[in-house]
């Protein structure tokens, strides 16, 4: 319809036919070029006496493209409307029905290096007894952090991304299948420390965690807040250091909250074991969620 | 720091394309990005310079198109639109915003030969 009066139907040769009847104006010259502000491109077809055109009109949006974008050559523009990232979210897609068909829980551990998450699994792990689990470990380098999940009796795949920065879902497919997992596991995947990249990858997990240790300073969500953001539950570990460093716990709280004000916060100390006791509640809470 | 990997994502999209509707060369490629997409576009630009080499899409010309950042306040219950992940709501000044889109990764469209 018109967007100037209201009449007629929704294509612009429509819209402008029936605006100009009604207003008198219907053998005004070119009036679709006043609207479109542009050249009348070549029409594409020869005018012969059957042909109903007159000379000057022109017709937008029939080339290949179904529009028309100034600058551009309409014959040659193709619409993508793609997801950047839509190869990795189909392996990730393909990762979370897999998982999903085993009852499995999945976490996707973020954080900083150093930051305890490897510690955290091992205590996990400990304090889990019999639970099936299996743990996939992401690191530039080296196979040090598997060897020391293996060490606890648990099945690890150690992926080491070279160059990478993260994990991606296409890494973790392949984890998967060299990863024996029980149904009704949990499933932990211990991405590349680094408070970037690895928010934007999803990797077909049921929730990311995000772990803080309270040496790294109050402000940190705030100075890496996408991750914050993208994170279901947040750890705040090592809090057994809290009284050596003069930090304050609640403020690191009101940041972690204050860029995603819909995250869990747990404090846990894996170390001590202050803390743990919630964390595996959390834990076990997921995959009753999960169970077929 | 991912903007290599996003420049990857970006190739094997166009490879696809170029497959499925036969063309041999993009002249330029268009992209929309949220403002909260964690992408920093002057990376992105140097990145896809790189990474486009010996692809149907070298050479192309590389627009970015900025999408705002909304955001649901918490304290007044507003839709509302903001500049940086952490401002302040633009209504009631609270600082409880929970993103509602704004990270966006998208390829719109491809000029090509």
């Amino acid at each position: 319809m018109c967007t100037v009066c209201g009449c007629g139907g929704h294509s612009v040769e429509d819209q402008f036919k029936a605006h100009l009847e009604k207003t008198g104006q219907a053998k005004a010259a070119a009036p679709l070029a006043v609207l479109a502000g542009a050249q009348a491109h070549p029409h594409g077809h020869t005018h012969g006496p059957a042909c109903s055109h007159e000379p000057q009109d022109f017709h937008i949006g029939q080339g290949p493209a179904g529009t028309e974008v100034a600058g551009m050559s309409q014959a040659r523009l193709i619409e993508i409307e793609t997801d950047i990232l839509s190869k990795n979210n189909d392996f990730a897609r393909a990762n979370r029905a897999a998982l999903a068909a085993r009852g499995v829980f999945a976490t996707n551990l973020v954080s900083s290096p150093g930051s305890g998450k490897t510690t955290l699994l091992c205590r996990t792990i400990e304090m889990l007894g019999a639970q099936p689990l299996g743990v996939i470990e992401g690191d530039q380098q080296t196979t040090n952090d598997a060897d020391r999940i293996r060490a606890t009796g648990a099945a690890a795949i150690q992926v080491n991304t070279g160059k990478g920065c993260h994990l991606d879902g296409r890494m973790v497919a392949m984890a998967l299948e060299r990863l024996p997992l029980d149904p009704g596991a949990l499933l932990f995947i211990e991405n590349v420390g680094n408070l970037v990249c690895p928010a934007a990858f999803d990797l077909g997990e049921d929730a990311k965690v995000a772990i803080l240790s309270v040496t790294e300073g109050e402000d940190k969500p705030l100075k890496y807040p996408d991750m914050f953001a993208a994170a279901g539950l947040a750890i705040l570990n090592k809090t057994d250091l809290a009284p050596h460093c003069d930090v304050d716990l609640g403020l690191y709280e009101a940041n972690i909250r204050r860029v995603n004000p819909g995250i869990e916060v747990l404090r846990v100390s894996a170390r001590t074991g202050e803390g743990m006791g919630a964390w595996i509640d959390w834990l076990k809470r997921g995959l009753a969620a999960k169970a077929l | 720091m991912h903007e290599m990997s996003i420049a990857e994502g970006i190739r094997s999209v166009i490879e696809d394309a170029a497959r499925a509707q036969g063309f041999a060369r993009v002249t330029r490629v268009r992209l929309e990005i949220g403002r909260f997409a964690g992408v920093e576009p002057q990376a992105l630009d140097f990145a896809f310079d790189v990474v486009m080499r010996g692809s149907v899409a070298e050479g192309a010309d590389l627009q970015i198109i900025d999408l705002p950042g909304r955001a649901m306040c918490f304290d007044c219950a507003e839709l509302v639109e903001i500049e940086h992940r952490l401002d302040p709501c633009p209504k009631c000044g609270g600082s409880r915003l929970l993103p509602q889109g704004g990270d966006e990764m998208r390829i719109k469209d491809l000029e090509v030969l």
